[in-house]
């Protein structure tokens, strides 16, 4: 048993994803609650160097070929191994392709409690996590022995999770990774696009509210009017009305507009944390307790189909 | 011939307002309008549908019994479905360990070679049943999938991450696959045909085994998250707030 907070470092291609930084940060703040050390934990094969800017007390390095990239089951049993030896307070993971893969697993695994969607700790050491499409948020005590915690975005920011000077690197041992029933066969890269929507200046972003592919046309002829492009949050994408290329959010791209013009989009946590570095956010939402208009500069409280036509209109005659 | 079974989850509607209630701890759940985890396990039914069509096999579908299950379930088997199963419990105080281990037991004795669930729900505190149900099974588990194949006796999956980058993963038979998107949107059922399926195909009720509720955590309270700020709200006709947001366009200098 000790008090230290374990990250578990996500990292693909050689590229360590933000959200490690984000839970090393929170990991030094639950750390001070509980008087442990920040450990990052990093899997892979010849990848000790992506340590170098962690702001951690001591990394913790398991090499195997193995676990060169990502694969749930090597994760799983190796993770295992180490968090039933070392007994910390708790494990941070993300709660993205990689974490959610294994945390939960590790959970009925080891007996183990699981908090899920955490944003942030109190200086108490309490978890509080973000639910119902961030609408709802619960706090409770960290729970015992060990925690397994998913994080996500949002609470704290992936620079305080740096570090100029590197943190000692210890080697730690690695189970027998035989008889795996996931493995890596390729990636596959994104399909490349006509646009690049993390680099236009003025987004016109369609949601579930557009409610129908024909209305896209609707969302078409704003951006052109304006100089614009049309791009969109996760439902409208799988519904195939728009192009992968065009997909914001966690999955998709995140985005930096001028002006990020939201029409029908709920606002929700997946669908936020990729349009913040946006310069101006204005939303079009006809429920005024949408979360979009907390993150909106200016918001339009309006039903899409009364509005768009005439504000394309407008904007014609004001060219 | 694949045997696959679909975990079907009812959420409250996140449309309606929610609130919380006098323990100030949960949700008042009275009044929440129950509707299937529909982003990701519309997803998981069609999935589960097509692999049918494409190998051969049957494809169960499994609800818990709350209000809005038998629309579910009628509605997959409008799509496709072969067999449709009612689980009942007291699932209002269920958390997705609980879940997890129920449905474990009771597919168990399905034999299944392939069982999908929605990649995850708006309201899990405690891990996503997906995984937790694998592993009470002993099966391993991808998520994000957006895609699977059955080739030379092994499971061919794309696994999504950030940014369209997909991982082509092979996984050993059975397995459990959390889907985040079908290969293909799901298919439009007409009312009607879903209405034929009421009459020609009938739900089969099973009892879970008593709720083991260990492994979440315990939550002292929950708030609804005060906003750093709110939006500047324009207000007027569709025709001044088109005005005010040329101006705006105007000043903030792209038009
Ligand atoms: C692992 C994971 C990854 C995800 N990745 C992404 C991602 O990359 N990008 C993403 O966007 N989502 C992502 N999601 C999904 C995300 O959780 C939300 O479900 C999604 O963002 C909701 O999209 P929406 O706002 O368009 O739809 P909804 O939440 O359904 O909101 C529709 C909104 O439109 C409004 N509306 C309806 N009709 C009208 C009208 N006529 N006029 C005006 N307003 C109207 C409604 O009031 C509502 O607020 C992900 C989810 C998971 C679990
Ligand atoms: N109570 C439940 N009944 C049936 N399926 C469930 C239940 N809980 C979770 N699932 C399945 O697991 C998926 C992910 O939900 P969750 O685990 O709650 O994130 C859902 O989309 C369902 O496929």
């Amino acid at each position: 048993m000790s008090q230290d907070i374990y990250v578990v470092i996500e990292h693909l291609r050689g590229q360590v994803a933000d959200i490690s930084y984000t839970m090393l940060a929170a990991a030094r703040e639950l750390s001070r609650a509980t008087s442990g050390k920040v450990i990052a934990v990093l899997l892979g094969h010849n990848a000790k160097n992506l340590a170098r800017d962690f702001a951690a007390d001591q990394v913790l390095y398991l090499d195997h070929a193995s676990l060169a990239e990502f694969t749930s089951d090597a994760y799983q049993k190796a993770l295992a191994e180490l968090i039933s030896k070392d007994q910390p307070r708790a494990v941070l993971f993300g709660n993205t392709s990689i974490g959610a893969d294994v945390a939960s697993v590790l959970s009925m695994r080891l007996g183990l409690p699981l908090v899920n969607s955490c944003r942030s700790f109190t200086s108490e050491a309490k978890f509080i996590s973000q639910i119902c499409g961030g609408k709802i948020m619960a706090e409770g005590e960290l729970p015992s022995p060990t925690a397994l915690v998913t994080m996500v975005p949002g609470g704290y920011q992936p620079d305080q999770g740096k570090s100029v000077e590197s943190p000692p690197v210890t080697e730690s041992a690695v189970p027998a990774l035989e008889a795996l029933r996931v493995t890596l066969s390729k990636y596959i890269e994104p399909e490349s696009a006509d646009v690049d929507i993390s680099k236009e200046p003025l987004l016109i972003a369609v949601g579930r509210g557009i409610q129908n592919k024909d209305n896209i046309e609707l969302a078409d002829a704003l951006a052109q009017a304006i100089g614009g492009v049309v791009c969109a949050s996760r439902p409208v994408i799988d519904q195939g009305w728009l192009p992968t290329s065009r997909l914001v959010g966690k999955s998709g791209k995140h985005v930096k507009p001028k002006i990020y013009f939201a029409m029908g989009i709920s606002g929700a946590p997946e669908h936020v944390e990729a349009i913040t570095q946006s310069d101006t956010i204005i939303a079009v939402n006809t429920d005024p307790r949408a979360p979009i208009f907390n993150v909106a500069k200016y918001g339009v409280e309006m039903d899409i189909f009364e509005l768009v036509e005439t504000l394309t209109e407008t904007v014609k005659q004001a060219k | 011939m694949m045997n696959i079974v679909v975990l079907a989850k009812l959420v409250p509607d996140l449309v309606e307002e929610l609130t919380i209630d006098a323990s100030g701890a949960a949700l008042d759940l009275t009044f929440a309008r129950w509707i299937i985890n529909e982003l990701f396990d519309d997803h998981a039914i069609e999935q589960g549908i097509l692999l049918k069509e494409r190998s051969g096999g049957t494809v169960t579908v499994i609800a818990p019994d709350l209000e809005g299950a038998d629309d579910v379930l009628f509605t997959a088997a409008a799509k496709g479905a072969d067999r449709l199963i009612k689980v009942r419990s007291d699932f209002s105080a269920a958390n997705n360990h609980a879940v997890a281990r129920a449905f474990s037991a009771i597919i168990k004795g399905f034999q299944p070679d392939l069982i999908l669930t929605g990649v995850q729900a708006h309201n899990d505190l405690d891990g996503s049943a997906g995984p937790l149900l694998a592993e009470s099974l002993g099966l391993p588990y991808v998520g994000y999938v957006s895609g699977v194949a059955l080739a030379d006796g092994k499971f061919m999956v794309k696994k999504e991450y950030p940014g369209g980058l997909i991982a082509e993963m092979e996984v050993t038979l059975p397995a459990v696959f959390g889907i985040q998107a079908a290969e293909q949107p799901p298919r439009y059922v007409a009312v009607s045909k879903v209405r034929q399926a009421m009459k020609t195909s009938s739900i089969e009720e099973m009892d879970a085994s008593d709720l083991d509720l260990s492994g979440a955590p315990e939550i002292e309270r929950m708030f609804q998250p005060e906003a750093a700020a709110h939006a500047e709200m324009l207000e007027g006709t569709p025709e001044e707030v088109s005005a005010k947001l040329v101006a705006l366009f105007k000043e903030l200098g792209v038009l």
